[in-house]
């Protein structure tokens, strides 16, 4: 026998393995392709071979070419056939190529779970931890499902190595199978306390992983915590302590308090400098420590120091401002990651005091820096930090465009869009800065020569595209519109991309057609002509274009422009009809406009309107994000508009959390500004600067003149406004003398330059209120957010492994003892709770006993489990009437019913015959006052629902007042009730019933996982002197739990040839009705739908509310009929048939 | 959380490729690739963090880096991880491979890719930190690979030493890759207890 081993290790050795291969790929420099894709047919035959060893070696050798990037996704089933050999060796490999390459679309990946299971369990902690380690790499929903029971058990496993494990992947089994969170949380708190400390510190990670989306769940868990900070001694675990602790302090602020004390003591005596810094970035308010973090010659804590900077920022701007210097110097460090970092201080930092001087900093940064990337980067910066809050910030628009102007000299860069984009939105959104602005993008049509010098590299051309427009589009603010136009005209222009190219092209007409008006006002008929002339000249060259869009406006304009000549030579005076073709304002759109916009009655947006196209075609094109689907950057625009009242608000808040801070720095009057206030600054000559001549030199910096400019008039203006104090004081001297000292220059005092009018951004006509619509609805984290602290109900226990089929093999006879014994329980209990006795007679009497009629009660209980067609509930009904007890029937039509008939037969696609009348509503209950009819159908928002609708009928002359339901749940079904009832307050029924009239309620019951259970109703109704009951069950038939659901054939039959759906059949003698009676009578009974149907066979299918497909193929014969059903359940099925047939043999 | 570890040597080969989210493996390799061009033009004097935009999906997640002579062994982490500690596991997970290997050098790696995931199974699993002490990293992969001769007993000797044999010829590459050198980068670098 070892022989023989060791003879088949010798035909082995000759192999290559892991090393050979390494080795080969080394050699084969030239043309490893081709060597690899050798390799690759070699691994392929030794796959073939049945020697475990041979095929884990071939495994092996595969991982390694993953890591080279070659898809190995092919060998899933070999490695899952390594995975479950039997010795570690080899178990271990196929698991590692497993974590490797498999993933949730591994279709094999459900053949493991068995195998999973397996190893879990095996004697050998090594397998348990190899198993688990392969599996946080590859766990789907399904093996999620499955197996976190197994992982729970393992949590309490006696070696230390695999708890610790195991408390790790419970956190990826919640991330796939939520349910599981609950259940699994108490052994998982337990661990925090684990005597090992490397149990605990997994148990921590998760827990903190965990807290980190949702820490309000946690909050119960910080005295824990607290005491595992003060007693741990593990740098690791106090570091996620220490965050998670970050976490939870926004939302208990008296932690806050608590934490100081440890924390520095933990500064003061920790050596680790990552231990510092994580508490320092808690406790956020050494901001004075940090500058010695920022100051110190290592850059790694100089890039830490300036990452917690900008989370105090957040909280505290004012205590980080003061360290401008600081990180303006850092802008200048020579990596470049420090240097994002305090780019990005920046952003929060800037006041409307300070935007200028910063702004004009980092523009000396933009001429000074080398590489695209940094200088990309710090031009986006500028736009942000100028932009934000909806320039909140800018008091001088006219500097702003200016600097826009100016950040288009850049040459390389690939953000001309950006500034285009924001030319726009100023220029359309401040009408005041309109005429500045169009005077600005003049001059850059003019220069355009200068900015698109070489179109090919240059992003930057972008922005002749906002100059275009915005001159055209305001060209009534034009001065030299002649001269404008000739620039658009010119033949350079044509070199431009195309998408630019047409907006000239349109732009042009609207500069015409508002130059045009200006001359025929003005009379001067020849210059008109003139005009007309040019643009007949220049505009072949459009036509000429090679873009679609630019030669068909171009063509089009032209032929315009040609015709208004004609009428030119007439004499005819046009220019009114041709401006009116550009009549009426564009104004901005708020982002959420469409989304606001109410969807018509009567639209279903998730309708397709054409049949979706087969899978293929799209999927690829998707540009997929790495990680995370979230990428989603909030742009500018949609950042909410904040009105002056919420602005106060909040100013009142900071300056009141300020007041509360102690380390906040108040501020002073401050002896240099009193000095100011003297008069005799008034008199210092302000310089003139004349705007027109800087602007007419291209490519010259202009802004700084604005910064001078708006400096003086700040100055200026607040001069005027001491002076004004100053009379103030002089007036009330004495008696407000205190609070005007205290005056200092805040930013609020800045008033803008110019009225700055922010149009507002239009929504669309009643639109809806609500701004619930940031969240993303797929954020995987979401669905654990769950509460921890309510105790664990029976339906969330972690599916436990069994034997589904042995329970169902028992006979509904054998099951009836048992479910008769069970009932007893729940009648007691009902007793005990009852409310409402019978008491005729008597007026106002509320004396509670225990009423012999309870007797009277069937309590039919059935285990849902085994026989779901058998769903009852039981339900009492009292009644009470005050005054005779005349008996009229009255008949009235159950409106609801019929119309849910002739729906269910549209469904059908039968339509070639009148159906008779059908009523899906059964009788309830009935006695000399009332009749009650019920229907229950699923739920299609909730797959775990049902909903019961009951029609009361008031068969009496009288007023049928304060009826009650009382329902008792069963072990599986249960009624949903309003929040905070519980579950023996009966449910009122919201109205009273005239004699004669019908109405009806909707009961919503929850079913547990099986598919129901049992509950028991009890409706009560009372009215004055008299009470009455009447009992009633509900009969949940399997039909309530399908959904009629349509069904093309081809997928039909793809589910038929599927496999995996269980069969049986019945047939039914006598039967005469039509078939198309018959197949209605299906439809509408049992909610199926016809997917096709030929001469007397038809097949039909429906869905249950939990998933369950059901196919019927019905065929009629002489004078029977067969059903042959295919259902994934088959215990569903065979209720299903059965319930058929007693449908059917009524017929 | 940690979403990727790449090692990879000077040249941007590949010697250790661990995602922890499923990519399709030409993402994989993109992702390499770009990580190595943010790596590469970084000198050796700056810090050893880099924020990488929308490589790894959001401004949430950060590489943090370390360069060891020839190789660069990169984190890619979330904001849940702290920088520091992370830098500190990279140089425990470097002195494990240094511990298990006996002066690890570059070509350990390239050999014995296999080996050094079952390491790194014993220091991370599924993007989060199991263990940070380097003793107990060590006694259990020694444990593994101690079980694994016992399995391959007898029949697995003719080819150790074929294989043994074969590693004779082995290419000349420097053998070491100074640790030493890294502990000037992070003052007072603790050691995990």
């Amino acid at each position: 026998m070892a022989l023989k081993m060791v003879k088949g290790s010798i035909d082995r050795m000759f192999d290559k393995n892991l090393q050979d291969l390494v080795r080969g790929i080394r050699n084969h420099k030239e043309d490893e392709a081709k060597y690899i894709s050798q390799c690759i047919d070699e691994i392929k035959q030794e796959l073939k071979q049945d020697n475990i060893a041979v095929k884990a070696n071939a495994v092996c050798k595969l991982t390694y070419l993953q890591m080279l990037g070659y898809d190995i996704s092919w060998a899933a089933f070999n490695i899952i056939e390594v995975m479950s050999a039997s010795k570690f060796t080899f178990k271990r490999i196929g698991y590692l190529a497993a974590s490797q390459c498999f993933h949730e679309g591994t279709d094999v990946i459900m053949l493991t779970t068995n195998q999973i299971r397996k190893d879990l369990s095996s004697p050998n902690q090594y397998d348990t931890g190899v198993a688990l380690t392969g599996l946080s790499c590859f766990v789907t929903p399904d093996l999620a499902r499955d197996l976190a029971n197994d992982i729970m058990t393992l949590m309490s496993h006696t070696k230390p190595y695999i708890r610790k494990k195991a408390v790790l992947i419970m956190y990826k089994v919640f991330l796939k199978y939520p349910e599981s969170l609950r259940p699994a949380f108490p052994r998982l708190k337990e661990k925090l306390e684990d005597p090992d400390p490397g149990v605990q510190s997994a148990a921590v990670n998760v827990i903190c992983e965990l807290a980190r989306r949702n820490p309000k769940n946690y909050l119960s868990l910080a005295p824990l915590f607290f005491k595992l900070m003060t007693s741990s001694t593990n740098n690791w675990v106090l570091i996620k302590i220490i965050k998670l602790f970050g976490a939870l302090t926004p939302l208990e602020p008296r932690l806050g308090k608590k934490l100081i004390e440890p924390l520095t003591n933990l500064i003061h005596s920790t050596s680790a400098m990552s231990l510092l810094y994580e508490c320092v970035n808690t406790v956020i308010l050494c901001v004075q420590k940090l500058r010695i973090l920022i100051e110190d010659s290592d850059q790694n804590l100089k890039y830490l120091g300036l990452l917690a900077m900008s989370k105090i920022l957040k909280t505290h701007p004012k205590s980080v401002q003061s360290h401008k210097d600081l990180i303006l110097q850092c802008l200048d460090d020579k990596d470049e990651s420090i240097r994002l970092r305090a780019l990005d201080l920046l952003y929060g930092m800037v006041s409307k005091k300070n935007l200028m001087e910063i702004v004009k900093k980092l523009m000396i940064h933009v001429d000074k820096a080398e590489g695209t990337t940094y200088r990309d980067e710090l031009l986006t910066k500028i736009i942000d930090i100028c932009s934000q809050s909806n320039y909140q910030y800018i008091t001088n628009f006219e500097w702003y465009i200016s600097i826009l102007v100016e950040l288009t000299r850049l040459e390389g860069t690939r953000h001309g869009h950006l500034i285009a984009a924001q030319m726009l939105d100023v220029a359309i959104r401040v009408k005041a800065i309109r005429k500045f602005a169009v005077s600005q993008m003049a001059m850059l049509l003019d220069n355009a020569h200068l900015i698109a010098s070489n179109t090919q590299r240059n992003g930057i051309c972008e922005v002749l595209y906002a100059a275009a427009w915005i001159c055209g589009e305001f060209s009534e603010h034009l001065e030299e519109a002649n001269q404008t136009l000739e620039a658009m005209l010119r033949p350079k222009v044509t070199t431009l991309p195309g998408h630019i190219q047409a907006v000239y092209v349109q732009n042009m007409v609207k500069l015409y057609a508002s130059i045009l008006q200006q001359k025929e006002q003005s009379g001067e008929k020849e210059a008109a002509q003139e005009i007309t002339q040019l643009m007949i000249e220049r505009l072949p060259q459009f036509v000429q274009s090679a873009d679609l869009e630019v030669q068909e406006r171009a063509s089009c304009i032209l032929q315009l422009i040609k015709y208004i000549q004609k009428l030119q030579i007439k004499e005819v005076p046009v220019a009114e009809e041709v401006i009116a073709l550009f009549a009426g304002e564009l104004n901005p759109v708020a982002p959420k406009a469409q989304k606001k916009v109410p969807v018509p009655e009567g639209l279903d947006l998730d309708a397709w309107i054409n049949e979706p196209p087969s899978d293929s075609e799209s999927e690829d094109e998707k540009p997929k994000t790495i990680f995370h689907d979230e990428e989603q950057r909030p742009s500018r625009h949609k950042q909410p508009e904040i009105d002056e009242e919420e602005l106060a608000r909040r100013r009142e808040a900071r300056k009141q959390e300020q007041a509360n801070n102690p380390f906040y720095i108040k501020s002073s009057p401050s002896p240099q500004k009193r000095y100011q206030d003297t008069p005799g600054v008034e008199h210092i000559p302000v310089v003139q600067i004349d705007l027109s001549v800087p602007l007419k030199v291209p490519g010259m910096p202009m802004s700084d003149q604005y910064v001078k400019l708006e400096e003086e008039r700040r100055h200026k203006q607040k001069l005027e406004k001491d002076k004004k104090k100053k009379k103030q004081k002089k007036e009330k001297r004495g008696k407000h003398h205190r609070h005007n000292s205290l005056h200092t220059e805040s930013e609020e005092d800045i008033a803008p330059a110019h009225h700055v009018d922010i149009i507002t951004e239009e929504m669309p006509e009643n639109a809806l209120p609500s701004d619930e619509d940031d969240k993303d609805p797929n954020d995987p984290y979401k669905a654990l957010d769950i509460d921890l602290d309510k105790p664990l109900a029976d339906s969330e226990k972690l599916p436990v492994q069994r034997h589904r089929n042995a329970e169902n093999l028992k006979s509904p006879d054998s099951e009836a003892p048992l479910a008769e014994k069970k009932s007893k329980k729940p009648k007691k209990k009902e007793k005990k709770h009852k409310e409402k006795e019978r008491d005729k007679g008597k007026k106002k009497e509320k004396e509670k006993k225990v009423v012999e009629e309870e007797e009277e009660k069937k309590v039919i209980l059935q285990d849902m489990r085994s026989k779901s067609s058998k769903h009852k509930k039981k339900k009492h009904k009292k009644e009470k009437e005050e005054k005779s007890k005349d008996k009229k029937k009255s008949k009235k039509k159950h409106h609801h019913s019929e119309e849910e008939a002739t729906e269910s037969v549209q469904n059908g696609t039968l339509d070639d015959e009148p159906l008779p009348p059908m009523s899906s509503y059964r009788l309830l209950a009935e006695n000399p006052y009332i009749k009650m009819t019920y229907d229950i159908q699923g739920n299609l928002q909730n797959d775990s629902q049902v909903t019961v609708s009951v029609i009361f009928e008031n068969k009496s002359t009288s007023f049928l007042k304060s009826m009650e339901l009382n329902v008792l749940d069963s072990l599986n079904t249960k009624m949903l009730r309003p929040e905070g009832s519980s579950v023996h307050d009966g449910i009122p029924v919201p109205f009273q019933l005239p004699p004669g009239m019908t109405s009806f309620v909707s009961l919503i019951c929850a079913c547990s996982v099986d598919g129901g259970g049992t509950s028991s109703c009890c409706l009560g109704n009372d009215e004055g002197s008299t009470h009455e009951k009447l009992d009633f069950k509900l009969h949940f038939s399997c039909a309530s739990y399908l959904i009629t659901t349509p069904c093309y054939s081809d997928a039909f039959a793809k589910l038929l040839e599927s496999g995996d759906l269980h069969m049986s059949s019945i047939k039914v003698d006598g039967i005469s009705i039509s078939f198309q009676h018959l197949l209605a009578k299906i439809c509408f009974h049992h909610h199926f739908s016809v997917v096709e149907r030929v001469d007397s066979c038809a097949s039909m299918y429906s869905r249950s509310i939990q998933g369950h497909h059901v196919c019927l193929l019905v065929k009629k014969g002489e004078n029977s009929v067969s059903v042959d059903g295919k259902c994934s359940d088959s215990t569903l099925l065979s209720n299903l048939l059965d319930e058929m047939k007693e449908t059917l043999s009524t017929c | 959380m940690i979403s990727a570890i790449l090692v990879f040597n000077n040249h941007g080969k590949p010697r250790l490729v661990r995602f922890y989210q499923r990519l399709a493996e030409e993402v994989q390799q993109q992702i390499i690739r770009e990580t190595f061009h943010l790596v590469l033009k970084r000198d050796d004097h700056i810090c050893n963090f880099l924020e990488c935009g929308s490589l790894f999906g959001g401004p949430d997640y950060k590489l943090i880096y370390r360069h060891y002579a020839t190789l660069y062994f990169v984190f890619c982490v979330d904001s849940s991880e702290s920088e520091l500690g992370i830098l500190d596991l990279i140089q425990v997970f470097v002195e494990t491979l240094d511990k298990c290997f006996e002066n690890v050098c570059e070509l350990d790696l390239i050999f014995h890719m296999d080996k050094v995931h079952y390491i790194l199974q014993e220091v991370v699993i599924g993007g989060m930190v199991l263990e940070t002490n380097m003793n107990e990293i060590v006694a259990q992969a020694e444990a593994q690979s101690k079980l694994e001769k016992t399995e391959g007993g007898l029949s697995a000797a003719p080819s150790r030493a074929v294989s043994a044999v074969k590693n004779i010829n082995l290419p000349e590459i420097p053998r070491n890759i100074n640790i030493g050198d890294i502990n000037i980068k992070v003052p007072n670098l603790s050691q995990f207890v």
